[in-house]
């Protein structure tokens, strides 16, 4: 009965395509940027910041980069590590090149240098695709993984091969270093996260997603519209990966804090357990990032409640159990849901529009 | 721009003149030594058996196939081959034998898939997605509103075209074909696998588009009535070959169309 | 002979042994890929799973036993001490077919009809299930794996190439392992039952048919699912004979299931749908990166470029020819 259109009548073409065209979801998506903006930081504490909050946002910002690549694109990458890799080393370089810079610039530079190596990256896909292109696409996580691992440069010589995040502030609050306040440095990852996610879902609703949509759906048939498949799959390319950029460079620099490339950055590490987001939250779906990044970051956690502390299973014999979990998840949910959560959403969101009459 | 050029030719000159294309793929050779016209503003038909290399002419055409030798005026200049990206735009727009649209999508997103070409904002503003790209969105918008009037396809806006049924999908291909507001229209089998009124609307909407956007429709079709009613010029192939041309009188009177269709009595 | 000529032909030696390995592996991939349409990226662990299995028959360890002395505070290890390894071999083969039951029964069955890439994400998935529930069954650490087959430098080759370099040059002979001799004679004998069963056998030609068009194999009578188990578990055995040869090579772990990342450049540059391509794409990595090991990675002295450098092989080479090694050239049609 409170959740329906009746009633709301759109007289322009922009009214009609907002973000979102119900006002109910309008005053609900509101009223929980106030609570993420507003009460979050005055009661988060550092188990909240390291555990849950923090890795949700990075995770959300590398799912919205893989779907932008694969779910709207349509270009399967297996290489997501590989560049967030490249966002993470390229924060630690700007850090220790240019100690004045602001964090800020850093992060969003490290964004479109990761946008450059992606379009790179992305040249293979103009002359193949499907499974080849997946294929190619571990080429880049493995070349890209020992390239950070094996020059010295890129870590600064360091004897251990890792790389350490100094202090640096944002108006005169540490966001980044050990003495970071947790409400710091989840309010720079949720400015970040709300920006950077209004603005993919900008691109996906005008010229630019569409011609995604059209190359993910029908390369030939875009191609034969016009869509140039050069332009915009390296643009889906680089527009990911700088997406996908930020979150490694958040990832190091605010989440970590220090690092070890092929510990960090490994396939199994970032590449699949993102790609199992978005699957799991929905392919093609901006929603779907967030709900695939909060399952994975709570998956585990209610994992070991339940396994280590209720049953009292080894910490080992635990991380099995999820790893079989995760995967069970992924097969059941690709044969009950290949849409993923984001569309269990939508039908509970259709079944609440007609509730109480449903017929 | 060759937009333009094409543009500024008269309706009843040619826009497009096949000259001698030949497309082989390894050894089997799909089309031998055609040439044929297109004028400007006429609905011209490509007709033959199953196989005679119809829909192999039309991706020449707009640069899908590059031909093995000959060549196409077009707009007036001479081209070894067509690009699709040029084609689309220079104002050629097309249908596919089998759909080919953007199933994932809605109606709506599939027919502004046809605006692409015409909207020039920068993906940074569109990023922002501040007063020019809602203008332009809204704008373009507005043309594909229209295009949904036009088709009566206002029911089916918002249904992802994935799981409309056939007749419907071949309306919206269209839809999108007619979105670009091409000066070309290739269309592979527009009516094909529809029942009789389907291919009454069907016919309508060509005839309107030919009439009112004064598009010049090229076409292939099967159903011979339907040929012989809307089609101002008439060109056989038959195993590549090109054996026939001329207006649907003079088809109809063509002894080697007549033997192609019917078989030869011996 | 030079002995620069002598370590050369080494080299290469080597690279082709290591490269049946690969070819194995993608043989795997290739095989279900053409019958089923699935990229089966679960090919590496099931060749960590089998190889597992394998030592556990052998050892006679009971499944699960460290979950349920976890669990139960028992302290459960072994039912007997040792089995003889053909039986073991015998059980596992037998495990691997169960297992290609289950998946079809549980997985491929009910994702008939979706997206290529939706079955190729379920066996992401099922990599996930394997490579857990193999770890719960048998633990974690690694393993030693021996059945039997012989390994170390082969002496007699070593005495009999010692001569022949160059008077006054000083060379020891060259050096191969009597395991990849093995291991390639194996695969050999493999290959070539398998092109014998595919061409000879009504099986075989019903695996061929289904190859081609399911659709059409389904209209002349042929069982889908007895095709697609039975493609299964052809590949799950060519995946325990890979396990067996890195498992008796390098230990049973989890670094075992990565040897299918090596073989993914195989199938680039072979083709996915080629078994010619699946063998003579192995080969060409295999000495490819070896050479490139010795003549590149030196030269650059950064070392361990093999991570990549096949994968580097293998797009350079689509660049020039998207098709693969012996793929058709692509018409696309609209």
């Amino acid at each position: 009965m409170i959740y329906r259109e009746t009633g709301q009548f759109k007289s322009t073409y922009e009214n009609d395509h907002s973000i979102f065209p119900l006002i109910q979801d309008k005053i609900a998506f509101n009223i929980l940027m106030l609570i993420a903006f507003l009460f979050v930081p005055l009661v988060i504490d550092s188990y909240w910041e390291k555990a849950i909050l923090i890795p949700f946002l990075i995770y959300s910002m590398a799912a919205i980069g893989l779907n932008i690549l694969t779910g709207y694109c349509g270009q399967v990458s297996l290489g997501t590590g590989g560049f967030m890799a490249v966002g993470a080393f390229a924060t630690y370089k700007l850090m220790t090149i240019f100690p004045e810079l602001n964090i800020m610039i850093i992060v969003l530079l490290s964004g479109v240098i990761t946008a450059l190596v992606g379009i790179v990256f992305g040249l293979p896909s103009l002359r193949i695709k499907g499974f080849y292109l997946a294929v190619a696409t571990l080429a880049s996580q493995f070349f890209l993984i020992w390239l950070f691992n094996k020059v010295p440069w890129f870590y600064n010589y360091s004897d251990t091969g890792q790389i350490t995040v100094s202090e640096r502030t944002m108006f005169g609050i540490a966001v980044t270093g050990a003495n970071a306040p947790s409400y710091a440095t989840y309010l720079f990852c949720l400015i970040l996260v709300v920006g950077l996610g209004f603005a993919a879902k900008n691109m996906i609703r005008s010229k630019i997603g569409r011609s995604w949509m059209a190359i993910r759906d029908m390369d030939i048939a875009a191609e034969i519209i016009g869509v140039s498949p050069l332009k915009t799959k390296l643009s889906a390319f680089a527009i990911s990966s700088f997406y996908i950029g930020i979150a490694g460079s958040l990832y190091f620099a605010v989440y970590l804090g220090a690092l070890e490339v092929t510990e960090s950055f490994d396939i199994m590490a970032i590449s699949f357990p993102v790609l199992f987001m978005i699957i799991i939250g929905g392919l093609g779906s901006m929603l779907g990032s967030f709900l695939g990044a909060a399952f994975i970051v709570l998956l585990p956690i209610f994992l070991k409640n339940v396994m280590v502390d209720l049953i009292g299973l080894s910490a080992v014999t635990a991380k099995h159990f999820e790893i079989t979990t995760w995967g069970l998840l992924m097969v059941i949910f690709l044969i009950v849901e290949p849409h993923g959560l984001a569309r269990l959403w939508s039908l509970a969101k259709e079944k609440l529009r007609k509730w109480p009459f449903p017929y | 721009m060759s937009l333009d050029k094409i543009q500024s030719i008269p309706y009843g000159k040619e826009v497009i003149k096949i000259k001698n294309i030949s497309l082989a793929f390894g050894g089997v050779k799909a089309l031998t030594n055609v040439s044929f016209d297109v004028k400007k503003g006429e609905v011209f038909a490509i007709i033959g058996p199953n196989g005679a290399g119809k829909s192999s002419m039309l991706n020449v055409i707009n640069g899908f196939y590059k031909p093995t030798s000959g060549q196409i005026n077009f707009a007036g200049e001479d081209r070894k081959e067509m690009m699709p990206e040029f084609a689309a735009k220079s104002g050629i727009a097309r249908t596919f034998q089998n759909i080919a649209l953007f199933k994932g999508m809605s109606t709506l997103d599939n027919l502004m898939t046809g605006r692409l070409l015409k909207q020039k904002q920068n993906f940074l503003m569109q990023a922002l997605y501040f007063g020019p790209v809602q203008k332009e969105e809204a704008y373009h918008r507005d043309k594909v509103e229209r295009v949904i009037d036009f088709l009566d396809l206002q029911a089916i806006r918002r249904t992802p075209v994935g799981s409309l049924p056939y007749g419907l999908q071949k309306r919206v291909e269209l839809g999108r074909a007619l979105a670009m507001e091409p000066e070309i229209l290739l269309l592979d089998e527009p009516m094909a696998g529809m029942n009789v009124e389907e291919k009454q609307d069907m016919s309508r909407f060509v005839l309107t588009a030919n009439d009112e956007f004064k598009t010049t429709i090229v076409l292939i079709e099967h159903d011979m009535s339907v040929v012989m009613d809307i089609s101002n010029r008439i060109v056989v192939l038959d195993y590549g070959k090109k054996i026939g041309e001329g207006k649907p009188s003079e088809i109809l009177k063509n002894k080697a169309v007549i033997d192609a269709y019917l078989g030869v009595a011996d | 002979m030079s002995v620069e000529l002598l370590n050369f032909i080494e080299t290469v030696l080597n690279g082709l042994m290591s490269g049946v390995m690969y070819s194995l592996v993608a043989l795997g991939f290739v095989l279900i890929f053409k019958a089923s349409g699935v990229f089966n990226f679960a090919q590496g662990v099931f060749a960590l799973f089998a190889a597992l299995t394998l030592v556990g028959f052998q050892t006679g360890q009971i499944p699960f036993s460290h979950l349920i002395n976890e669990l139960f505070g028992t302290n459960l290890h072994n039912w007997y001490p040792s089995l003889h390894s053909f039986l073991a071999i015998l059980l596992t083969i037998v495990t691997m077919i169960i297992l290609a039951w289950l998946v079809e029964r549980l997985v491929l069955r009910h994702l008939v009809n979706q997206e290529p890439i939706i079955l190729f994400m379920a066996t992401i998935g099922l990599a996930f299930v394997l490579e857990g529930v193999g770890d719960l069954m048998w633990g974690s650490d690694v393993k030693v794996l021996d059945v039997g087959i012989p390994s170390g430098g082969s002496i007699w080759l070593e005495e009999a190439t010692i001569g022949w370099a160059s008077e006054g040059s000083e060379y020891y002979g060259m050096y191969i392992d009597v395991l990849n001799v093995w291991a390639t004679i194996i695969a050999v004998i493999l290959v070539t039952a398998l092109a014998l069963f595919s061409q000879y056998t009504k099986t075989g030609r019903a695996l061929r048919a289904v190859a081609d068009d399911h659709q059409a194999a389904l209209s002349v009578g042929i069982s889908l699912r007895s095709i697609w188990i039975l493609v299964w578990g052809i590949s799950g055995f060519i995946a325990m004979v890979a396990g067996i040869m890195w498992g008796t090579e390098s230990g049973v772990q989890f670094s075992l299931s990565l040897i299918a990342l090596k073989a993914l450049p195989v199938l680039i540059l072979g083709g996915f749908t080629s078994i010619p391509g699946a063998i003579i794409g192995g080969l060409l990595i295999g000495v490819g990166e070896k050479l490139a090991e010795i003549y590149i990675g030196g030269l650059l002295d950064i070392g361990a470029i093999e991570n990549w450098f096949a994968y580097v092989l293998a797009l350079v080479f689509l660049l020039f020819r998207p098709q693969g090694l012996f793929g058709d050239k692509i018409i696309e049609r609209v």
